[in-house]
Formats: structure tokens, sequence, C-alpha cells
């Protein structure tokens, strides 16, 4: 990510958001774009989790901005501005997926995710998939797809904690969870993750996908 | 301390994260000595959070920034500031129109299709600057960008030609120019 679109990550730059915020509210409205555009991945990332289509959540994201932008007097100070239009954006992701599917219950937890416990699929010794291979756009593909896959609770604590780098506790401010839930959630999806993508268990295309050409990535 | 299995599993997430107590992972540590599939479990885990770490996993649209602010701007804009506006954009549009239809009537149009639906226009990339194209390729990048995916049969020529020939700007080596014209 560039320098100059990465969050604010010192008090430097906290300092320079605040002052957004309060001009902003004092009505300089066009500096809004400004004090939201190092969250724009963020929030698309959020809403996709949540909607996995591109169109519903960059409508999702828009409409959240929005929101941000007409409620920002209710922001406050003691607040992260990050985690509270990360959010507006996880609410309305939710408010549409509840909308489309209404009638349709998604789990809120299941009884593994209660008692934590989750054992690994696949004790065959893990093959490196070495970064470098994200290049390639078919790799990039399997692994959404692996991502997918999981159930919504695991996938938003997984595109905030690990796609996104929020910590545990802002991740949990972002879910409206605990931070125990947040980790634990996490766990199971990184060992999902880790299941789907290990070579020839429940991942077929791991097989075919870095051998073809008779080239081994590792 | 002495740890099995599956506390190993239950604590491997935050083990990755440096949230163990300094015993507890010297017990995991120890263990994934001796444990091969436990060792196997904590590399592909490890393996998953570099992965999808990565800014290349989250591909944003081509044009959210763009859209969004325009959106943020339209919302923010007092109605009546914004309609005089729109008669504004309005009147823009039909002189470009009409200007436009002079224009086909004259010559042909040197903007070709380009050969990604997806790709975003080289507004902002200078004509003049040498790049390279892959045959089978949809982009044009800087000489010794990652991204060249078929770099056998590479040719070199001037940014304008290019976009003539329909290839778009690389989102990545040519970035700088994009994001004047592209938020």
């Amino acid at each position: 990510m560039p320098a100059e679109l990465s969050p604010p990550d010192n008090s430097a730059q906290q300092l320079h958001e605040q002052q957004l915020i309060q001009r902003t509210r004092d009505g300089e409205h066009e500096l809004f774009y400004e004090l939201i555009r190092p969250y724009e991945r963020r929030l698309y990332a959020a809403a996709y989790a949540i909607l996995r289509n591109e169109a519903d959540a960059e409508d999702a994201a828009q409409e959240a901005v929005l929101k941000a932008f007409k409620n920002l007097r209710q922001f406050r100070a003691e607040a992260k501005f990050s985690t509270w239009l990360t959010q507006i954006t996880i609410n309305e992701a939710r408010m549409r997926k509840r909308k489309e599917h209404a009638g349709l219950i998604e789990p809120i937890a299941t009884d593994e995710e209660r008692d934590g416990s989750y054992a690994p699929r696949d004790f065959a010794d893990w093959r490196e998939i070495p970064s470098e291979t994200l290049e390639r756009k078919e790799v990039r593909e399997k692994l959404a797809e692996a991502l997918a896959s999981l159930g919504q609770i695991y996938r938003e604590v997984f595109v905030l904690r690990d796609m996104q780098q929020l910590s545990i506790e802002d991740t949990a401010k972002a879910l409206g969870i605990s931070k125990a839930s947040v980790k634990t959630r996490l766990l199971r999806a990184r060992l999902m993750l880790r299941d789907l993508l290990a070579p020839g268990l429940g991942g077929p295309w791991s097989k075919q996908l870095f051998f073809e050409k008779g080239a081994k990535p590792w | 301390m002495v740890v099995d299995c599956e506390q190993v599993w239950r604590e491997v997430s935050n083990y990755l994260d440096g949230d163990v107590e300094p015993r507890l992972r010297t017990a995991m540590d120890e263990h994934f000595r001796s444990c091969h599939r436990c060792a196997a479990v904590l590399e592909g885990t490890r393996n998953v959070v570099r992965l999808y770490g990565d800014e290349r996993m989250l591909e944003v649209p081509l044009g959210f920034g763009r859209r969004l602010e325009r959106r943020l701007l339209e919302e923010s804009t007092p109605a009546s500031r914004r309609t005089f506006l729109g008669w504004l954009v309005a009147a823009a549009t039909a002189l470009l129109v009409a200007g436009g239809i002079e224009l086909s009537r004259t010559s042909q149009s040197d903007q070709p299709a380009l050969r990604s639906q997806l790709a975003q226009s080289a507004v902002g990339v200078p004509p003049g600057l040498m790049v390279v194209v892959a045959e089978e390729g949809k982009m044009f990048h800087l000489a010794g960008c990652d991204f060249i995916h078929d770099k056998s049969n590479l040719r070199t020529m001037p940014a304008r030609e290019a976009m003539r020939e329909g290839y778009a700007p690389c989102i990545r080596c040519l970035k700088k120019y994009l994001e004047t014209s592209v938020g």
C-alpha cells in the first residue's frame, strides 16, 4: 500500500485526522473524502467479506461512507475514527445481506466455535505456497474461493485481522463481539483455510494449478 | 510444562500472533521440535497468514475511489448549488457531444477499444514515455515491471503507440501517472 494511502499510525497523523474531522464538521465538507481515503480499501474489504460480490460491496461501502458523513457529529473523539467507519460499513453490509437472504439463517456460532476446538484435517507436510505465486491471477482467485467458502463469521474476522491488519481489539470493536470470540474465530478461519489449501485435501486444484507446465513453484 | 497436540492446535493462532505466555511458548516450541505433524500445522497456518496478508489479495475495483469521491461530492453539495452545477454539466455535455459529432464527421477516432474491459484509461501517462508490451498481453509496462506475464516476446514503443494499439497501463508500475486522473 503506498505510504500516502496508509491508515494513520502515529500521533501526528491522528492529530491531522482530528483536525480534518473538526473542519468537516465546521462546514468544509469537501475534506471528508481526504479523511476517509486512507480507509477506502478496508471499507471495501469489510463489505466484500460479508457480501461476496464486488458491485454490492462497492455500493455498501459507498452508502456507509455517506452515513458516516451525515452522522459525523455523533462520532466521539475517544473512539478510533477508522473503527467507527468500519463498524458502519459492517452494519450496512450485514443489513443488506439480511435483506437479500431474509428467511435464511446463517448460524451465529457452531458448537465447535463455542468450545474452541478444531482438529486440523491434514497431517501431511505443508508445502509452502510462495508469495510470488500471487502474481498469478488464478492463484489469487483460488485463494479467494477458499476464503469465500468459510462461514460469514469467520470471513469477517479473518479479513479484518489478517488482510486488513486490525488489532484483535479493533476487530472486536468493529464487529461488536468479544476479543475471545475474535481469537476463537480467527483460529478456526486460519486452520480451515490451511486445510482447504493443503495439497490434496479439499484443494485438488492446488496440484493442477501449481504443477502446470511442469514447473513446481516450491 | 508439557503440551499435547490438541492444546497446540488451540493455541497455534495465538502463538503466531505472539499472544501466548512465555512458559506456554517455550512448551510449544519444544512440542514443534518433536511433533512433525504439529510443525506442519504451524507452517501451513503461517503460510496462510502471509499469503492473505499480501496486498495483492485485495483488489479494489478500478475507479472505486473516484466513484466514491464523486458520490460524496454529490451528497455533500447543497441541492441549490447541485442544480446549478447540474445545468453547467448538462450544458458542457451538450457542447462536447456536438463537438464530438462534428469531429467524427471529419476524422476517424484515434481511441481504439481497450483490450481489457476492466482496464483504466491511460490519461496521465506521458505519450512519449517508452514502455514495453507483450504480444498476447493487455497492458503496457515500464521495462522490468514484475507484472509482465510473458517476458519472452516483448516490444518497446512509446506509450502513445501502445495506447493506439489498445493496450492499457499497468496499474502497478505506472501507478504514479494514473493517480492524477483516477482516484
